[in-house]
């Protein structure tokens, strides 16, 4: 099972975020950079796929060149390949940006005879949150695709509900994924044939921490780099403002001893305590 | 429910260990009406101490840390949040090893258990410790691990529950307001938050890495930088899974690579200070708001730490090299470092009531914050902090280039191998004598003292090493030569065969004028002071219990003119001790004269000859009386010249204006050299002719635990005038001394190994059977100051022992190296091994 899974560099931030005097760039001076959060989850998801049936994960990222140390996080969750797309830093929009992950899909084929069987996604970036990539990039390579995705099942043919037949040497023909979402209190439940773009959500697992060893073999890992040409697209970005916004409330629920039902409500809530 | 009060008796700043502890401890003084504000959250405001690794070693380099590390356990386990873990500081290289060694020797010393293992026994206490890739380990069974956040919350509520303290979290300070007055010129008048206004004053900065922020609020300076340290925390880790409480294995220092490993219930925490050093000014640390974590907990950044995983994992290659053991926690933690590693605590000099309680650790925060309450209140704090007072700092010294580049070289020897002697590299040259080319071509061997350069010794005296064969001493081992040569100890010969010039320039040189200067240093100084213009007068200075404070020359230049020449070390906390001395109508000041003055010494037997060379002036013994001092010209220099000696011969002080020193240093030169005169460093006039001569030095001998009785120091009669520390000493000289400060001799330096061994001071006296000494007063006997007396031949320590084992030609043992070398009492008492009867001095 060859797997590719799109990430995104993307601003960490606190309680409070902070843009840049030029209304540019969030200001990440203090606060550093991660994964979007859907993202961690889609390369663990794809890191359990392959534990299960072999394979490996690609991790890819279209950004600056610092994005690599994001790849590198990655890699030391167990994905095996890392490739940046490296940007000179100008902002890229969702068309553009699924072009050229497209273009980097196709240097490697989609498919069967060591093509990707799978590409997934973060549902949506945590900074632009667009919510287009993944769609754009399944459609410029023809492949069925599926959103917002909680829970996946893998399953090679043979293996699962398929046909009778091994599957091509190294790859992953009639290899099937059952995916499903929650959407307004319905489970929709999606049986498609790969190769196929998901995106998926957090939730779908828990996402693990980097090993030690996991963490010197990204070190040591190579990163295939492309310099992907600039298309602009429509959409510019002219200023970021941070909306006024409702600022933190703090309630207190009570003291001492008086304070227990409301706190035990509150895990209830949580789903910490049933 | 946050009322503010409109006025405080004082005003606490920063809720962490040290904020919190300190509130207790002033409550627990009798203060009332406290106030405790910090703009975080209780009980974590987001300072240092909620990311603190929260484990104590009891061992330390300084005797200060140690004692305030000791109190400070105590604390904690009164509180009960202390857990005993044991902990290991293993050796991966053979100097390692042999450092391990002296640090075996100085826990002996201060009477800290500990250890020496084999590498197979300390993986029999660390199982999942690699032992192949260690040579050994030292154990100390009390280290332990603490719960500072709980420690802080207890302290506080305790103080709240008394009466004595309100606390205002959420409050920013936006201003800290003063007004004239107070011995500074200015005192803190009116502390301004977020919640209202308070006036106080009394004002305690305990903000951590934000103190330099705090502090330039009220216009003073709190010379620290926030430097990263970068930690990260990996678990679950299957071998803790059953272990209960938070740590069941002793902690683990892997000093070699600057790291340490300590289970944190079921993770394993790693920390370093091998990664490049990462400093963060004070205004970049981001708000709570920004923070992703907390403020002083800010990204990690992962290629600095990298190299580390690597050491970590040769070490523990099982428990950290299993892939189901995640990093769950990475920071780059923010702490505190002064530019010479120690806190900085007391009153700012800058602003009176305004207290600086900053660059404390957790292992040493409750006991500090006790020791700078007793001081609040007027005591002398139990524990001597001399060496952090905030007032030690040079104007050069709390610039932000000279923290920051100290802060940066310091931050790599946190777990370094630092050599009593250790120099400083950054920032360097700053001070210079106007001789200093002169030195310079001579060949001298510069160290530094309060930013001068000083001449350890010359290598254009190297000649005289054939001369003096046989008396030098020579070093074998490197440990001991390092910082030293035998040409120290050949200017000691020829200084005392004819005569050495000395440069004295980094000495203090402290001016108190006015119709209020006599009565300023006469409460101030144990000696009398009330002489006629042109004495010198030798002091000390003791605080209310009778300890010492400092140790110094005063000499009155007119009726209302004294000049005090100090240590360069200690000259700017000796400055405010006095200033704090002159009278409160102003009729006295005092005035910081350090680079006007240039100080040459000419001491030897021929001295004299050389002086009267350059000089119309008489110089005879008659003419010019020792403990005088009065201006002589020297190749139309006008130069105040001062007959005293701390080497033990017959010579001058000179004080040169400032940019006419090169040309008296010349004229003496070429005056001098005919008579065998020849340059001598500092290695001399510190440490050998003083030694030889039974003379004392402060923070060495003179410390505020031992008295002028114990130290040998008192005189027949005490002045009728009162002065600092009167009543104690008067009480003092009533007891039969506990302990008398001895001058012993080694009898044998050869080790084990065949090498001859010197001990370099902090070593501890034992019996022949090798049994620790204590006196009465529970305090042990360890080496005060070691050093060559190349003129008796022997190598010579000093420290103060047992009144029982202060017998002259009693046998004792000194350890050093983890190896016992027999030693005697050469001296019990102040009488000099060296002209016992003074007569060079007073020839």
């Amino acid at each position: 099972m060859e797997i590719l899974v799109c990430v995104k560099r993307v601003p960490m931030v606190g309680g409070k975020v902070v843009v840049t005097p030029d209304g540019q760039d969030v200001d990440t001076r203090m606060s550093g950079f991660a994964v979007s959060p859907h993202e961690e989850c889609a390369v663990e998801e794809a890191v359990q796929i392959t534990q299960r049936l072999g394979g490996t994960v690609t991790v890819l990222t279209l950004g600056p060149a610092e994005a690599a140390d994001q790849l590198r996080d990655m890699l030391a969750l167990g994905a095996g390949h890392g490739v940046l797309l490296e940007t000179d830093g100008r902002e890229w929009g969702p068309m553009a940006t699924a072009a050229a992950i497209a273009d980097a899909a196709r240097r490697r084929g989609v498919g069967p005879d060591g093509g990707y069987d799978l590409l997934l996604f973060g549902n949506e970036a945590a900074d632009t949150g667009d919510y287009q990539v993944p769609v754009r990039v399944a459609h410029a390579l023809g492949l069925p695709c599926v959103t917002a995705i909680k829970n996946l099942e893998i399953t090679e043919s043979g293996a699962g509900a398929g046909a009778a037949g091994g599957s091509g040497a190294g790859g992953a023909a009639g290899a099937r994924a059952r995916a499903s979402r929650e959407y307004r209190g319905i489970e929709e439940a999606f049986d498609l044939a790969l190769p196929a773009v998901i995106s998926v959500k957090e939730g779908i697992n828990l996402p693990r921490y980097p090993s030690l060893p996991g963490r010197l073999r990204a070190k040591r890992a190579v990163i295939e780099q492309f310099r992907p040409e600039y298309r602009g697209e429509g959409l510019r970005k002219e200023l970021l403002r941070v909306p006024p916004g409702e600022s933190k409330r703090a309630e207190i629920l009570g003291t001492g001893t008086d304070a227990v039902p409301a706190l035990v409500r509150l895990f209830e809530e949580f789903g910490v305590l049933s | 429910m946050n009322d503010i009060p409109t006025r405080a008796s004082a005003v606490i700043i920063g809720a962490g260990i040290v904020g919190n502890s300190l509130a207790c401890h002033l409550a627990r003084l009798g203060w009332r009406d406290i106030v405790l504000v910090d703009k975080g959250p209780m009980p974590n405001p987001g300072g240092s101490t909620g990311h603190a690794s929260n484990f104590i070693f009891p061992i330390e380099y300084s005797k200060m840390m140690m004692e305030l590390t000791r109190d400070s356990t105590e604390q904690y386990k009164a509180l009960g949040v202390f857990t005993e873990s044991g902990g290991i500081e293993v050796a991966r290289t053979a100097g390692r090893m042999e450092e391990l060694r002296r640090r075996g020797s100085a826990a002996r010393a201060w009477g800290i258990p500990a250890r020496h293992l084999s590498p197979a026994e300390v993986a029999k206490l660390v199982p999942y410790l690699d032992e192949s890739v260690i040579l050994g380990g030292l154990y100390f069974p009390t280290v332990g691990v603490v719960d500072s956040l709980r420690a802080g919350t207890l302290m506080r509520e305790e103080a709240q529950q008394s009466g004595a303290l309100q606390v205002l979290a959420g409050t920013e300070v936006l201003g800290i307001d003063t007004a004239p007055g107070g011995r500074a010129g200015r005192k803190v008048a009116t502390v301004r938050t977020t919640k209202g206004d308070m006036d106080t004053d009394c004002c305690v900065i305990c903000c951590g890495v934000w103190s330099p922020r705090i502090a330039q609020l009220a216009g003073a300076h709190i010379p620290l930088t926030p430097v990263v340290h970068q930690m990260i925390s990996v678990g679950p880790v299957p071998l803790f899974a059953d272990t209960v409480g938070e740590i069941a294995y002793p902690i683990v220092r892997d000093v070699d690579t600057n790291m340490y490993e300590r289970q944190h219930g079921g993770d394993m925490e790693v920390g370093s200070y091998a990664h490049r050093p990462i400093i963060v000014g004070p205004d970049d640390i981001p708000s709570i708001e920004e923070s992703v974590l907390s403020p002083t907990e800010m990204p990690f950044t992962q290629d600095d730490f990298d190299p580390q995983l690597l050491q970590a994992l040769e070490l523990m290659p099982d428990l950290l090299g299993d892939e189901r053991v995640g990093i769950r926690y990475s920071i780059n933690g923010l702490i505190s470092m002064t530019p010479d590693g120690h806190p900085a605590l007391g009153e700012t000099p800058e602003v009176s009531g305004l207290w600086s309680v900053a660059a404390s650790w957790i292992k040493e925060g409750p006991g500090i914050a006790r020791a700078v309450a007793e001081w609040m209140t007027g005591a002398v704090p139990e524990i001597d902090i001399h060496e952090a007072d905030i007032s030690r700092f040079h104007a050069h010294q709390r610039t932000t280039a000279h923290v920051t580049a100290r802060a940066r070289e310091g931050f790599n020897k946190m777990y370094g191998i630092v050599h009593p002697s250790e120099q400083w590299e950054s920032g360097r040259p700053l001070r210079l004598s106007p001789a200093h080319d002169r030195e310079r071509d001579l060949g001298a061997a510069f160290i530094e003292t309060a930013g001068w350069e000083r001449p350890n010794w010359y290598a254009s005296n190297e000649n005289l090493l054939e001369r003096y064969s046989g008396r030098l001493m020579p070093r074998e081992a490197e440990w001991e030569s390092r910082w030293w040569s035998p040409i120290i100890n050949a200017e000691h010969l020829a200084m005392r065969d004819s005569c050495g010039l000395i440069d004295l320039s980094a000495f203090a040189v402290l001016d108190i004028t006015g119709p209020g200067a006599l009565a300023a240093v006469q409460s101030a100084a144990v000696a009398q002071l009330d002489v006629r213009a042109g004495r010198v007068v030798y002091t000390s200075l003791l605080d209310e219990a009778g300890g010492f404070r400092a140790d110094l020359t005063i000499m009155r230049l007119g009726p209302e003119t004294f000049r005090v020449v100090t240590g360069g070390a200690t000259g700017m906390m000796d400055k405010q001790w006095l200033r704090d001395q002159l009278p409160a109508d102003g009729s006295a000041q005092i005035s910081d004269v350090t680079s006007s003055w240039a100080t040459f010494g000419v001491w030897g037997p021929d001295a004299r000859t050389v002086l009267q060379a350059v000089t119309d002036s008489d110089l005879s013994h008659g003419g010019f009386p020792f403990a005088t001092c009065r201006e002589i010209e020297i190749g139309g220099v006008m130069v105040l010249a001062s007959r005293i000696s701390y080497v033990g011969e017959l010579g001058w002080e000179l004080y040169v204006p400032m940019e006419q020193g090169a040309r008296v240093w010349d004229t003496i030169w070429a005056a001098g050299v005919p008579h065998g005169l020849v340059p001598v460093g500092i290695g001399v006039y510190g440490t050998t002719g003083r030694l030889e001569k039974g003379y004392r030095a402060y923070g060495a001998e003179l410390a505020a635990d031992y008295n002028l009785v114990e130290a040998g120091m008192t005189r027949p009669k005490v002045k009728l005038q009162p002065f600092r520390g009167k009543e104690a000493y008067l009480a003092q000289r009533e007891q039969p001394p506990c302990a008398v400060l001895c001058t012993l001799t080694v009898d044998d330096h050869r080790s084990a190994a065949g090498t001859l061994r010197y001990m370099l001071g902090g070593e501890p006296i034992l019996t022949p059977a090798g049994e620790s000494l204590t006196d009465a007063k529970g305090r042990p006997s360890y080496v005060t100051s070691a050093g060559s007396g190349p003129s008796v031949g022997k190598h010579l320590l000093m420290a103060y022992l047992p009144a029982g084992h202060a017998r002259e030609g009693n046998r004792l043992a000194v350890e050093y190296m983890a190896e016992q070398y027999p030693v005697t009492v050469a001296v019990a008492g102040a009488t000099p091994l060296f002209d016992p009867e003074n007569t060079r001095v007073r020839s």
